[in-house]
C-alpha cells in the first residue's frame, strides 16, 4: 500500500498558486495511492519546463532529463526493466517542439509506457513564449504581432502516428484526471494523455474558466475502437466543443511483449557475465 | 613462401560487384592456409557504380598495414586498371577479364598480364555476375600455389545457408579460374600461399565486429545505435547476436534518442552502449553531459571520418578528438580511450563497460574508419581474465541510501528504480539524494565530487602509453588510432626510430608522455586531422610543443611508403 504522505519529498511545490501542475500532481499521487505505485514498481521521467518540477515533489525514483528527451529515456528504462510502470511527464514545448521526433516514433512503437503532456499551450519556465499548441494569432513575448503558426493537435498526431491509447484530460478535474491516468497505465502499450493545464501566469486565454466552460466528457455511444471516428473527434475544438476522455484505444501487442530477450525476465535481471564465447569467435575463423 | 615476404593483392571493380566480399574470401582462405592478413577497403558513398577497391595483405608474420604498391591486381573493370596502374610492382601480376576489351597498354612492360575469361566461367558455373569474383580468386589461388580445398571449404561455410546450389556454383567458378590459370600461366606461379603445417586457428575481424564482440564479452545488456558510416557494422553485429546472448539492440529514431535511451536503460540498471560517428556524436552531445551530471554509466564507440558536416563519409579521419574531450557545455569526468588496432578495439570496449560502471560516467572509445572497415587476423581472443565489475551498484533496498553521497574517491553508491530506494537522477544540479539544489556549497561539493572520479581513475585504472622500438632513438613518432599499424610496419626498417602510441586521452598519462618526449631528440606528431589535435592535447598537458606535425586530411591511411619518406627526409637532414 502506498500512503499519500509517503509520496512527498522535503521540497514543497514551487509552482505559481493556481497552476494546473498542482492539480496534475494531486491526480498522480491519488492514482499512485489507489494503485500502489511506489519505489518498488514504478519509475518516473520528466523533461525540462515547469512540468518537470513534479519529480522534486514526488518520492518515486526518477530521472529528470533534458528538454525534449523524456520519451527516449522512458523507453530505455522500460526496455531494461519491463516490470516497472513507467511515466514520462512532459510539456507541450518539451514533447511536441524540442522532442517532436521522439513523440511520433514512440507512438508507432507501442512501448508499454505512459506519456503525460502537461499542455499549457505556452512555454512556462522560459517566461511565456508561444508553444507548438498555442493558437493561431496568439500574442506572447515571442509573437507580439500574433502567432502566424497554426497549433499542432497532439491527439490527432498521436492517433495518426499509431498510438494505441490516446486520451485528453483537464487538470482542473482531479478525479477525472486520476481515472484517466490509471486507465493509461492499465493499457498495455503506449498511452498518450494530453492534459489541458492552465498556466495562470502566462496564458490568459486557456484559463480554468475557459476549460470549465468549454470541455465535455466523451461518452454515450462513442466508440473508442473506431480509428476514423477517433481521428474525426480529435479535430473538434471550439466553444463548448473540447472533448475530454479516451479518444482511441486498441489492443495491439506491446513492444516488450514481442522481444524474446525480455519475455521471461527483465534485462536487468539477466547476468551480464558471458564467459564462454568460443562459439561466437568460431564464426569468424 | 621464403622469408618474410608480404603479398599485397588489390581487387577493384564497381560498387555492387561484390568487391569487399571477394576480399573477405581471399583473406579467410589465406588465414585458413596458415597466414596472417590485413585488409583495407576504399569505396565511395554510393551503393552501385563508383569505384571500389579492397586490398588484402598476406604474410607469414603479423601484418598491420596496407602498402600503396601491390603484387597482384584483380581488375574487374577498366577503371581499376586506369586508377591503379601506378601501384603495381614491376614484377606484379594483373588478373583481368579476358572476354571484354580491357586496355592494358598503359601498364609497365614488366607486369605479368593474366587475362582470364571470367564472364564465361561465371556463365558456365551458374550465370551469376558475382561468380566472376570467385573465378578470379580461384585464379589467384593457382598463381600463388594455394590449396583449392581450403577455398572450397570456405565457400561451403560462407554460402551454405544460401543452399547447396550456390555453394556448388561458387566451387565450380573457383575451379574453372584455378585450372585456367594453372594451365595458361604456369610460368608465373610462385609458392607464396602454400598450405602450412600446424595451422593456428585465427579469426578475421573488422574493428566494427570487434567492437560488437567486445560489447558482448563485456556484458552489454542494452544498445541503441543509429546507422552511420563507418560504425554501422557495430550495430549489425549487435543486432545479429542479441537473442542468443540475451541483450537488446534497439534502432532509435536518431542519435539523440540513442543516447537518451541508453541513459534510461543504464539508469534502470542495464549495461548500456551506443555508437556513432562525428555527426551523430554532435547530436548526442547534450546527452553526453546528461550522463555526466546524473552519473549514469554509458559507453560510446565513436568511429571517426573526416568532417565537418557530412565530410568524406566513407573515408577515415581523426578530427573528433578535441570535440570528444570538450563536448558539451560544462565539466564532468569524461573517460576517453582510443584504440590503435582491431584487437585493442575489442579489449578497450570490454574494459570501457567496466570503467563506465565503476566510475558511473561516460566512457568514449574512439576508433576510425580504417579500423571499422578493415580486417586483421588474430588467434581467438582469450577473455578468461575478464571480470564484470559493476562498481558500487546495489539492487537491494538500503535504508537511507544517498545516490550522490559525497565520498573521497568521488564515487557514490548506485542504485536503480524498482529497488525500493529513492533518488532523482537529475539533470539540474542536485543534492546527495538528487533533489534539485541551487545552494552554493552543494554545487561546489557535487562538481568536485564528480571530477574526483577522474583522479581516482588515473590512479587505479589508467594505462601508460606504449613505447615501441628502442628507448633511445634519433626520431620519436607520437601518434594514435589506426596509424599505429602503418607506423609499426615502417619501424621494422628503422632501428633508430621509436613510436609512442597513446590510448588514454582522458585521464591523460602526462608524466610518461612528458618523460618520453622531453628525452626525445626529434619528435614527429602523426595524425589525420588539420590541426594536430593530439599534439595540442600534449601541449596542454605537458607544455611540450611538437613542431613537426605530419598531418593528413584526405581520408586515406598513412602508407608505410610515405612514412618511410618522411623519416628519411628528417634523418638525412
Ligand atoms: C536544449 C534546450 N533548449 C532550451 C531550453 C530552455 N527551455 C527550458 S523549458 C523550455 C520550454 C518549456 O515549455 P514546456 O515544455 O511547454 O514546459 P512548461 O514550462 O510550460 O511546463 C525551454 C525552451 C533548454 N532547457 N534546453
Ligand atoms: S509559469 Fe505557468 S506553468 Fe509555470 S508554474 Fe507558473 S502557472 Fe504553472
Amino acid at each position: 500500500m502506498t500512503k499519500l504522505e509517503e509520496l512527498t519529498t522535503k521540497c514543497s511545490p514551487n509552482w505559481c498558486p493556481g497552476c494546473g501542475n498542482i492539480a496534475i500532481w494531486a491526480a498522480f499521487k491519488n492514482s499512485a495511492v489507489k494503485k500502489g505505485w511506489d519505489n518498488t514498481n514504478t519509475a518516473l521521467v520528466a523533461g525540462i519546463g515547469c512540468h518537470g518540477h513534479i519529480l522534486n515533489f514526488t518520492k518515486i525514483t526518477s530521472l529528470e532529463g533534458l528538454h525534449g528527451r523524456p520519451v527516449p529515456v522512458a523507453t530505455g528504462i522500460k526496455l531494461a526493466n519491463n516490470r516497472l510502470n513507467v511515466f514520462a511527464f512532459t510539456g507541450d514545448g518539451d514533447c511536441l517542439g524540442e522532442g517532436g521526433n521522439h513523440f511520433v516514433h514512440a507512438c508507432r512503437r507501442n512501448h508499454d509506457i505512459n506519456v503525460f503532456i502537461h499542455d499549457n499551450a505556452i512555454y512556462g519556465l522560459t517566461t511565456g513564449q508561444t508553444s507548438p499548441t498555442s493558437p493561431h494569432n496568439y500574442k506572447s513575448k515571442s509573437t507580439p504581432q500574433g502567432n502566424p503558426d497554426y497549433p499542432i493537435n497532439p491527439i490527432a498526431v498521436a492517433i495518426a502516428s499509431g498510438a494505441t491509447f490516446v486520451a485528453r484530460a483537464y487538470a482542473g478535474d482531479i478525479q477525472g484526471t486520476t481515472d484517466l491516468m490509471i486507465k493509461a497505465n492499465e493499457h498495455k502499450g503506449i498511452s498518450i494523455l494530453d492534459i489541458l493545464q492552465p498556466c495562470v501566469t502566462w496564458n490568459k486565454e486557456q484559463t480554468h474558466d475557459f476549460y470549465r466552460a468549454n470541455t465535455y466528457y466523451l461518452g454515450g455511444d462513442y466508440d473508442v475502437k473506431n480509428k476514423e471516428a477517433a481521428f474525426k473527434k480529435s479535430l473538434e475544438w471550439g466553444e463548448k466543443q473540447i472533448p475530454i476522455g479516451v479518444f482511441y484505444e486498441v489492443d495491439e501487442p506491446s513492444y516488450e511483449s514481442q522481444i524474446p530477450q525480455v519475455k521471461e525476465n527483465p534485462l536487468v535481471d539477466n547476468n551480464p557475465v558471458r564467459k564462454d564465447l568460443t562459439d561466437l569467435f568460431e564464426e569468424f575463423v | 613462401m621464403s622469408g618474410p615476404k608480404t603479398i599485397s593483392i588489390k581487387v577493384g571493380g564497381q560498387a555492387g560487384q561484390g568487391i569487399k566480399a571477394a576480399g573477405q574470401l581471399l583473406a579467410k582462405t589465406a588465414t585458413r592456409s596458415g597466414y596472417n592478413i590485413f585488409t583495407y577497403t576504399e569505396f565511395p558513398s554510393i551503393i552501385r557504380g563508383g569505384h571500389n577497391v579492397t586490398q588484402v595483405m598476406i604474410s607469414r608474420d603479423e601484418v598491420t598495414a596496407a602498402t600503396r604498391m601491390c603484387d597482384v591486381l584483380i581488375a574487374l573493370d577498366q577503371d581499376t586498371i586506369d586508377k591503379h596502374k601506378d601501384e603495381i610492382k614491376n614484377d606484379g601480376i594483373v588478373i583481368y577479364e579476358g572476354e571484354k576489351k580491357i586496355d592494358t597498354s598503359d601498364l609497365k612492360k614488366s607486369v605479368k598480364l593474366c587475362p582470364i575469361p571470367l564472364s564465361k566461367f561465371a556463365q558456365e558455373a551458374g550465370s551469376n555476375e558475382l561468380l566472376k569474383n570467385t573465378a578470379a580468386i580461384g585464379a589467384v589461388m593457382a598463381l600463388l600455389n594455394g590449396d583449392l580445398k581450403i577455398l572450397f571449404n570456405l565457400l561451403k561455410d560462407e554460402f551454405g545457408s544460401k543452399g547447396e546450389e550456390i555453394v556448388k556454383a561458387n566451387q565450380k567458378a573457383a575451379e574453372l579460374g584455378y585450372d585456367h590459370a594453372k594451365k595458361e600461366y604456369a610460368k608465373y606461379i610462385e609458392r607464396l600461399l602454400e598450405k602450412k603445417d600446424n595451422i593456428e586457428k585465427k579469426m578475421v575481424l573488422s574493428g566494427n565486429t570487434a567492437a560488437g564482440l567486445g560489447a558482448i564479452a563485456g556484458g552489454v545488456q542494452f544498445s541503441a545505435i543509429y546507422p552511420m558510416s563507418p560504425i554501422s557494422g557495430v550495430l549489425h553485429t549487435l543486432a545479429k547476436y542479441q537473442e542468443k546472448y540475451g541483450y537488446v539492440y534497439k534502432q532509435p529514431e536518431d542519435e539523440i534518442s540513442a543516447i537518451n535511451m541508453s541513459i534510461g536503460a543504464a539508469h534502470a540498471g542495464a549495461r548500456a552502449l551506443t555508437s556513432t560517428s562525428g555527426g551523430g556524436f554532435a547530436l548526442m552531445a547534450e546527452g553526453y553531459g546528461l550522463a555526466g551530471i546524473t552519473e549514469t554509466p554509458v559507453v560510446i564507440i565513436e568511429g571517426m571520418r573526416p568532417g565537418p558536416g557530412t565530410g568524406l563519409p566513407t573515408w577515415s579521419g581523426q578530427g573528433d578528438l578535441q570535440f570528444i574531450l570538450h563536448a558539451p557545455q560544462g565539466d564532468f569526468p569524461r573517460i576517453v580511450l582510443a584504440a590503435g588496432d582491431i584487437k585493442e578495439t575489442f579489449y578497450l570496449t570490454m574494459k570501457a563497460l567496466n570503467l563506465a560502471e565503476k566510475y558511473q560516467t561516460t566512457v568514449v572509445v574512439i576508433i576510425d574508419k580504417n579500423l571499422c572497415d578493415g580486417d586483421q587476423s588474430y588467434p581467438v581472443f582469450d577473455i578468461s581474465d575478464f571480470e564484470v565489475d559493476r562498481g558500487k551498484l546495489t539492487r537491494e533496498k538500503v535504508e537511507g541510501i544517498k545516490r550522490y553521497q559525497l565520498s573521497d574517491d568521488g564515487i557514490s553508491p548506485r542504485t536503480t528504480p524498482g529497488t525500493g530506494n529513492f533518488f532523482i537522477a537529475n539533470s539540474d544540479e542536485h543534492d546527495e539524494e538528487g533533489l534539485s539544489s541551487e545552494e552554493s556549497d552543494n554545487a561546489n561539493a557535487q562538481q568536485a565530487k564528480r571530477m574526483q572520479k577522474l583522479i581516482t581513475c588515473a590512479n587505479e585504472d589508467m594505462e601508460e602509453p606504449t613505447l615501441y622500438g628502442p628507448e633511445e632513438a634519433d626520431v620519436t613518432i607520437v601518434s594514435w588510432g589506426s596509424n599505429k599499424g602503418s607506423i609499426l610496419a615502417t619501424l621494422k626498417d628503422f632501428l633508430n626510430v621509436n613510436f609512442l602510441h597513446i590510448t588514454w586521452m582522458n585521464p591523460f598519462p602526462t608524466e610518461r608522455v612528458k618523460s618520453v618526449l622531453s628525452k626525445a631528440k626529434y619528435v614527429i606528431d602523426m595524425e589525420a586531422n588539420l590541426t594536430g589535435q593530439l599534439a595540442n592535447l600534449i601541449a596542454e598537458k605537458t607544455g611540450i610543443i611538437i613542431a613537426d606535425r605530419f598531418l593528413k586530411v584526405d581520408g586515406r591511411p598513412y602508407y608505410p611508403e610515405e612514412i618511410k619518406d618522411k623519416l628519411e627526409s628528417v634523418l638525412n637532414r
